[in-house]
């Protein structure tokens, strides 16, 4: 008995994949597993090859595999690009009618999906639901979870439909009790205490935990261009917008999208902006903006490969050079990295709050691997406190005759006040400019002025760090070292060789850069090994840039697609000589 | 409120007899009737030399990048809709690097006025071609004219559904006064295109010019008809027709909404 499967579903776009997906996650969700799923998509509406891929077990997950248990293939195509990836004693499922196959393999097994959906439900479409009820009959789940399931993927529809899945799901329920590789996939059962406590327990991806820290925020002002992989997280901020009074507004494009941002941030919202690189690339002037008028702003990229238009729905994480130095001139920013579904929701918050405390652009950098893979999770806290403010309040607001914007401090921060509160009329200026927002141009006034952008707000800013994670640092063979997306990967190579002394350390903040940190961290370290979603290795150069330590090893992915923890934790194997 | 009430203590930039001093002049008066204080107006603008004019007005100053006066208008507005909202900006700004923000934010009508210093030239950049330069006009660039099609503003702006579409001229101070007066009262978007002699860099389009050829749309015209509004915004050449040429009531930004779905 297995402690966990891998299930793949595949088919051409179209065809369903993301809702049966759902289903599945909703399914095992239910029944206590715990899962990580994620897509693989083309760029494309319909056609093509897609496909949907979970891993359940017992303990929590956090990435992907190599290989596949069960491949289920929805059209015929799928099995000649899938067949490589199905682990040893796995079982390819193939529609041996519908595809015109002669003959099968040993290691596939032929479920006449088109012919029991037209038969149960008068609709092919319906195979997707068959295959559902058979992964969860094959998991040896009872079949209450995949109604569960299917209730909530389906709730909304007309009763009939809901019929007409549950009954399919069943029809491929009853098949698996059949099949005579039943014992190869039959999950150990989840123990009592996590069943009674699964109440809090939802499925969270990305996307809706960035969308729902930034409503946490208090964020008001919402805008973007839609660009994939970011697009979601607009979706999902536009279902809360009615309900909280956030304003929600599609740009003509992402040079619209900053400025309009920062618009609403100095007339005193909380305001946001999402986009993937090309995008973010056309928002560069307006981050500059934002670093010279001092108006906070909170922008996502979400990375995909590149350059260019690059692959529009996969994922990278080669924009770190580039976030870093994004926008001409020098100011102080912070770019956070977040790691898991967790860190993505409260770096969010954080976001938010550093943003219009050192009144600085805030880059959240993600990628496409984050943005769409979907965990189990405890239900993110919606608080009741509203978000803490740092700007001159509107009862202080009130008394204030006199005001000058930029007025000169220790801290570099100049308290912030919101036009029409004051009793006085606020500058801000683009060119360089005074304490009071008029354009000069002395050469002490400008030097004063770089310094409290620049140095006096990055002295602030590193008092209020991000910290690195780290597991097992202590007298390791070997450190494992990443940021962002990689966290799972990372956590899950660490625990798998812990006894060969392999630990890990995580950037969730990539900027400033957490150099003493980093310093304690690896002071001692054997051997240091990065492992990065781009082709330079760029984490391990500005480690060297900024403290001057070499990594031995970079472990880099740069095709499109996201590391899998066999292939990681195989080649640290052979570095390590096991 | 009085003329001092908006009066700024920064020194001026413009040379003397710009066409910006009249607008200036105009927008001062127009606030004074408007009758708010200061802190409850905003002044946006980007880059150029009517992008200056908030500094020279006592009123608060959003002097943005260049292009983009018109997003960080919208987005000010809709965070905070206890401003008054005003846009001062040129030809190059608004019609030529931010020509989309334009279309775009015509479709939203958020309740702004947009003035637009419309002198035909590049003034910060020192006497390039506009997207409103006639046809044919030798610059340092456009050695051999310019051949690229003049750009008509208020036509554009019309066939985007602008509700408020009206030009002035920068020597009639009293009649430019009204027009912004009018478009600040209009609920939407109020596009005022502004002729502006530049004395250093446009010797075609003087005061002279304009002078000869200006002149007001009276009392008999009415401005709801789209398609003779249509006729006056491409009306260029010999007569060029100051007023208001488009003003019809349309929901804005913040009044729109669909049935429900």
């Amino acid at each position: 008995m297995p402690d966990e499967i891998s299930v793949r579903i595949t088919g051409e776009a179209g065809q369903g994949t993301q809702t049966i997906g759902d289903a599945l996650t909703q399914i095992f969700k239910s029944a206590g597993y715990h899962l990580f799923a994620y897509q693989d998509f083309m760029s494309r509406i319909r056609g093509g090859n897609n496909f949907f891929e979970i891993r359940v077990s017992i303990k929590p997950v956090h990435s992907p595999r190599r290989r596949a248990d069960i491949i289920i293939c929805l059209d015929k195509p799928s099995v000649d690009i899938h067949k490589k990836d199905l682990a040893v004693d796995g079982m390819l499922i193939v529609d041996k009618a519908k595809f015109g196959m002669a003959g099968i393999e040993v290691s596939m097994y032929d479920v006449a999906f088109n012919e029991i959906a037209l038969r149960v439900a008068n609709d092919a479409l319906y195979s997707n639901s068959i295959a559902c009820g058979l992964i969860a009959g094959l998991a040896g789940l009872d079949f209450a979870f995949v109604e569960q399931g299917m209730q909530a993927v389906f709730g909304r529809k007309s009763k009939e439909i809901i019929q007409n899945n549950v009954n399919s799901a069943r029809a491929g329920f009853d098949l698996s009790l059949e099949n005579p590789h039943r014992k190869m996939f039959l999950l150990p059962a989840v123990g009592k205490d996590r069943l009674t406590g699964l109440d809090g327990i939802i499925v969270l991806d990305g996307s809706n935990t960035i969308a729902l820290g930034a409503i946490r925020a208090g964020c008001k002002f919402y805008t973007a261009y839609p660009m994939s992989p970011s697009t979601n997280i607009m979706n999902i901020v536009a279902e809360h917008a009615a309900q909280q009074h956030i304003i929600v507004e599609q740009a003509e494009d992402e040079i619209a999208a900053i400025n309009m941002a920062i618009g609403a941030s100095f007339a005193g919202s909380r305001a946001m902006t999402s986009t993937s690189g090309g995008g973010f690339c056309l928002m560069t002037e307006g981050i500059s903006l934002a670093g010279m008028t001092e108006t906070p702003i909170v922008i996502v990229d979400a990375q995909r490969p590149g350059p260019a238009t690059g692959f529009p729905t996969r994922t990278e994480q080669a924009d770190l050079d580039f976030v870093l130095a994004a926008g001409h001139g020098e100011f102080a920013r912070v770019v956070y990295a977040p790691g898991s579904v967790g860190q993505a929701y409260s770096l969010t918050i954080k976001a938010f709050n550093i943003a219009e405390k050192y009144q600085i652009p805030v880059i959240i950098l993600t990628d496409q691997h984050l943005q769409d893979s979907a965990i189990d999770a405890q239900a993110l806290d919606p608080g009741t406190s509203p978000a803490k403010r740092f700007i001159i309040s509107k009862e202080e607001s009130a008394e204030i005759t006199s005001y000058k914007r930029y007025a000169l401090t220790d801290s570099g921060i100049s308290p912030r006040a919101i036009p029409s509160w004051i009793q006085d009329v606020i500058y801000v200026d683009s060119d360089e400019h005074d304490e009071s927002g008029h354009i000069t141009e002395d050469a002490e006034m400008r030097k004063q002025m770089v310094q409290k952008r620049l140095h006096k707000k990055l002295h602030g800013l590193l008092q209020e760090l991000e910290q690195p994670m780290s597991f097992n640092t202590n007298d390791a063979s070997v450190i494992l070292l990443g940021f962002g997306s990689t966290l799972g990967i990372l956590q899950e190579a660490a625990q798998a060789l812990e006894k060969w002394k392999v630990g890990f350390i995580h950037l969730s903040q990539v900027w400033p850069f957490p150099g003493d940190e980093m310093l304690k961290l690896l002071s001692g370290a054997r051997m240091i090994i990065s492992i990065e979603n781009n082709a330079q290795g760029q984490l391990a150069r500005l480690l060297c840039r900024e403290i001057g330590i070499k990594v031995g090893k970079s472990i880099l992915k740069y095709d499109g697609r996201p590391f899998d923890i066999d292939s990681v934790i195989e080649i640290i194997k052979s570095e390590l000589q096991l | 409120m009085e003329i001092n009430d908006f009066k700024s203590s920064e020194p001026m930039a413009w040379c003397p007899r710009c066409g910006n001093y009249g607008i200036l002049t105009s927008l001062k008066r127009a606030l004074v009737k408007l009758g708010r204080q200061p802190k409850d107006i905003l002044l946006v603008s980007g880059i150029g030399q009517a992008a200056k004019m908030p500094h020279y007005v006592k009123a608060n100053c959003f002097n943005g990048l260049h292009g983009r006066a018109l997003p960080a208008a919208f987005g000010a507005k809709t965070a905070n809709n206890d401003l008054t909202v005003i846009v001062t900006t040129g030809d190059g700004d608004c019609y030529g690097e931010g020509g989309n923000h334009l279309i775009h934010n015509i479709r939203r009508n958020p309740d702004i006025t947009v003035i637009v210093s419309d002198n035909q030239v590049y003034g910060l950049t020192k006497g390039q071609a506009s997207p409103t330069t006639d046809e044919c006009t030798v610059t340092k660039i456009q050695t051999a004219g310019v051949i690229l099609e003049h750009l008509s503003p208020l036509a554009l702006a019309l066939s985007v559904g602008a509700g408020f579409v009206a030009r002035g001229f920068a020597q009639d101070t009293d009649h430019l006064a009204d027009l912004i007066f009018s478009g600040i009262n209009y609920k939407g978007f109020a596009l005022i295109d502004v002729l502006q002699p530049c004395v250093t860099f446009n010797k075609k389009n003087t005061y002279e010019w304009y002078s000869k050829r200006v002149y007001k749309l009276d009392s008999s015209y009415k401005p709801t008809d789209i398609g003779i509004a249509f006729q006056k915004s491409l009306e260029w050449g010999d007569r060029i027709p100051i007023g208001i040429l488009y003003n019809v009531s349309k929901p804005a930004y913040d009044q729109k909404t669909c049935p429900a779905v």
